[in-house]
């Protein structure tokens, strides 16, 4: 909660920023390729129209030819000229010219003589001029050829005429891209929104609610989301853990202590050397109790610890085994209880971690010790493509009844006996868990007692 | 690279004219001689008509002196057209009354544009490319001396001008005079307007051709006659310059036809090559604001059509509907047009043919 605050600018100031500045862009590119094809198109169709305004007024023109004794009479109507008026501020000039390319009437214009192109353009009187050319064909008895009428008009209009109307559509795709804009901060408001929910969820939890974030979310956030609520869970985990510690020890070690203490006191107060010996001999052995006790809660919670933090690797149950027969403190161990080891020709493969397998070899290892009956064993195998590691001795084991809460906190005894905590068969447990195997307690045959790990197998090694 | 037949076109304007050096009809200047600034202004307006309108502007613009030169109309034409073609020293402002030759100039680029609030207020018909604008308020009018037509006979229109030619022997055959179109500009300029307006047009010309109207020259000669009662009605008459003549003579009726009446702005345009283009602005302004309009309507060449009407004048029954100012606009080239000129004359000239037979015969 405390870097939230220093999180959080950037983190806003970034996604805002880069969606503004993708549509802006895209928006500023998408206005500037219509502003170009308004500017063309604004010129095309200023073009287009004065150009048939220019084609109307040289086929009236045209229209307006005939003959007289073989000349040609040209007898301009008016109304060709007020067509042209429709641009109201621009010169016109024109001319009808015979074959021969002489003036008939008009103004004597120099026009190109390629014929075909009906409109070009030219100056007149120092200004850029449109000029349309219309031929009409005598073929009459007295006169045959061609007549061309040609007149140009300034083209002042015609600007005026592409400026408004690239203007207007710029001013339309403006209004277009103010909305757009509008209405893209809108779909990014809303876009974000589930995270603001999010916060607003975060925000509003007291600081003991490691529930997961339960928010309706969008399908691309919810990943986000799944990945908060394991990292609350593993908080929540943890927490559970140092928990469980926590109260484990104050509860597990008073009385030990409490014991110890009185213990320590009767020796002190005791004269007799030989009661004194005795009591130190009790001192001694509920300090080793206590001492597993207390490797043993350790243990329990480290086990737990990494089960969240360590990441699990091909592990050889073979090698597992090994370490754990060697780890074990064998100081006290006689000829008769001398550990033996089965393991298999070929590794048994399975993902896991090395060291919390072995503290849970240890831990059987220990139980048999203590409560079975040599020759005990320690196997490693396959079994219906499943990896197994656990411990065989020939004692009467544990009653069948308690099988199914073994694996629960001190439920052994029901409290601490003289030489066990009850915490080996948790350990087992919850290094079971951590691996997704599960813990077993078997009796293969009546002098057979067996307790051990089953664990999936490494995916290629099943077979 | 383009060259302007303008001289083939001035010979067409110019008919039978004498081919020379075009010349001023008279000359005078207003304001100190010793001005600083003075102002050539080129007109077609009779020195007479315009000179208070020079006056009230030179009064009031001090330091400045106008030099008014009087033309004809095709004489100006010409001159402005040549003036523009060459780098030669032009006047400063033409105003004339053929505004077709004035549009042409300005088509032809030979006008420069002037802009300012008082042409910003000028309605498009009298103002065109921002560099011919039309100054004045003058009635086409028919014309006649109530001496010699009494009230009931008095026409007031053009249908009733051709009931009063019709009869074989109506007192009107041979004393209805109107502008001859070949040497007058404004006479052509009226006369292709009226053809342009209704099929009146064609029935008039037939009916002057039947009755033997004259076709003469000039306005002032046109109003004399009918001053003298050589005339009984005069046709086409700009209506200033026959309210002008009403001022002394009394007898004198101005009738703008019921029909439509063809109204006409003097246009003024600015040359390409004029040396003080900032203060014949000045003057144009001066003409269109409320000084020069108020000194335009004391000479009579702006008209009243709507109040202070002048007692000569007899307006048409539905001023708003039969006033009918022509436009400066494109559409006045296409008389100018060699052809269409031509062919316009021609049919003139069909309906004139003994008039022209006696006027040769003189």
């Amino acid at each position: 909660m405390m870097t939230d605050s220093a999180i959080r600018p950037r983190f806003s100031s970034s996604l805002r920023f880069r969606l503004a500045a993708g549509i802006i862009l895209v928006l500023a590119i998408g206005c500037v390729a219509v502003a170009f094809a308004a500017f063309a198109y604004g010129r095309n169709a200023a073009q287009q129209s004065f150009d048939r305004l220019l084609i109307g007024a040289a086929n009236q023109i045209a229209g307006s030819l005939w003959l007289r004794d073989g000349e040609v009479v040209v007898d301009i109507p008016v109304s060709a000229f007020e067509l042209l008026s429709l641009a109201p501020r621009d010169r016109v000039v024109y001319g009808v010219f015979g074959d021969d390319g002489t003036l008939i009437t008009g103004y004597d214009i120099a026009a190109p003589s390629v014929s075909g192109s009906t409109f070009f353009t030219d100056s007149f009187a120092g200004e850029t001029a449109r000029f349309a050319r219309v031929t009409r064909q005598f073929a009459e008895r007295s006169f045959f050829g061609s007549v061309d009428v040609i007149i140009g008009q300034t083209t002042e209009a015609r600007r005026e005429l592409a400026q408004q109307i690239t203007q207007n559509a710029l001013i339309a795709v403006a209004a277009i891209g103010v909305v757009m804009s509008a209405l893209a901060a809108l779909a990014v408001q809303s876009a974000l929104s589930p995270l603001h929910r999010i916060e607003r969820d975060i925000a509003a939890r007291s600081s003991k609610d490691l529930t997961p974030v339960d928010v309706n979310v969008p399908q691309e956030i919810s990943s986000l989301v799944h990945a908060l609520n394991r990292f609350i869970a593993r908080i929540d985990r943890q927490l559970h853990v140092m928990r469980t510690l926590i109260a484990d020890a104050s509860h597990q070690l008073r009385t030990p202590i409490a014991a110890l203490r009185v213990q320590a006191e009767l020796a002190a107060d005791e004269t007799d050397r030989e009661r004194t010996l005795r009591i130190v001999g009790r001192i001694h052995e509920r300090s080793r109790n206590l001492s597993r006790l207390t490797d043993q809660l350790l243990s329990h919670a480290l086990i737990i610890h990494r089960a969240d933090t360590v990441d699990l690797t091909p592990v050889d149950l073979r090698t597992v085994a090994a370490d754990a027969v060697e780890e074990t403190d064998q100081s006290m161990s006689n000829v008769d209880r001398a550990i033996r080891l089965a393991l298999p020709e070929a590794p048994v493969i399975c993902n896991g971690d090395a060291f919390s397998l072995a503290e849970a070899c240890k831990n059987l290892i220990n139980n048999a010790l203590n409560h079975g009956q040599p020759p005990i064993t320690v196997f490693a195998r396959k079994e219906d493509g499943r990896a197994c590691i656990g411990v065989r001795d020939r004692g009467t084991g544990i009653p069948e009844a308690m099988w199914p809460n073994a694996g629960s906190r001190f439920t052994r005894n029901a409290g601490v006996s003289a030489t066990s905590a009850g915490l080996g068969l948790a350990i087992v447990n919850a290094v079971c868990e951590a691996h997704e195997g599960k813990m077993r307690i078997e009796r293969p045959s009546e002098t057979e007692f067996e307790v051990f790990l089953e664990l999936p197998m490494m995916p290629e090694d099943a077979g | 690279m383009r060259r302007f037949d303008g001289l083939a076109l001035g010979l067409a304007l110019l008919g039978n004219a004498a081919v020379c050096e075009p010349m001023p009809e008279a000359t005078r200047s207003y304001g100190p001689m010793q001005a600083e600034v003075h102002l050539t202004v080129r007109g077609t307006t009779d020195i007479a008509l315009f000179e208070p309108v020079l006056q009230t502007f030179v009064t009031r613009s001090d330091g400045t002196r106008i030099d008014y030169e009087q033309w004809a109309s095709n004489d100006l034409y010409l001159a402005t057209e040549a003036d523009c073609r060459s780098t030669s020293v032009a006047a400063d402002l033409v105003v004339s009354s053929s505004i077709d030759q004035q549009v042409k100039l300005a088509n032809d680029g030979c006008a420069v544009p002037y802009r300012s609030d008082e042409t910003a207020k000028l309605p498009t018909v009298s103002n065109w490319r921002d560099e011919v604008f039309g100054i004045t308020w003058e009635p086409a009018a028919i014309v006649y001396n109530r001496n010699t037509i009494g009230s009931a006979q008095a026409p007031r229109s053009r249908f009733d001008l051709i009931d009063l030619l019709r009869p074989e022997d109506s007192a009107f055959r041979g004393r209805v005079a109107t502008y001859d179109i070949e040497a007058s500009g404004l006479g052509y300029l009226f006369a292709f307007a009226d053809s342009q307006q209704a099929t009146t047009f064609g029935r008039l010309i037939e009916a002057f051709g039947r009755s033997g109207a004259v076709a003469t020259c000039c306005s002032a000669a046109i109003i004399d006659g009918v001053a003298s009662g050589d005339y009984l009605v005069a046709y086409n008459v700009l209506g200033s310059y026959a309210l002008a003549r009403a001022d002394k003579n009394p007898d004198i009726v101005v009738v703008a036809p019921d029909d439509y009446t063809l109204v006409l702005a003097r246009a003024a345009l600015i040359p390409r090559h004029a040396t003080m283009p900032e203060l014949a602005g000045k003057f144009i302004d001066f003409l269109l604001s409320e000084p020069g309009r108020s000194a335009l309507r004391s000479a009579n060449l702006i008209v009243d059509t709507n109040e202070g009407v002048h007692p000569a004048m007899r307006l048409p029954e539905n001023p708003d509907v039969s006033l009918r100012p022509i436009p400066l606009s494109l559409a006045l080239l296409v008389g100018l047009d060699q052809h269409k000129r031509r062919e316009f004359v021609a049919r003139w000239q069909a309906a004139f043919p003994k008039d022209r037979d006696r006027e040769s015969a003189e």
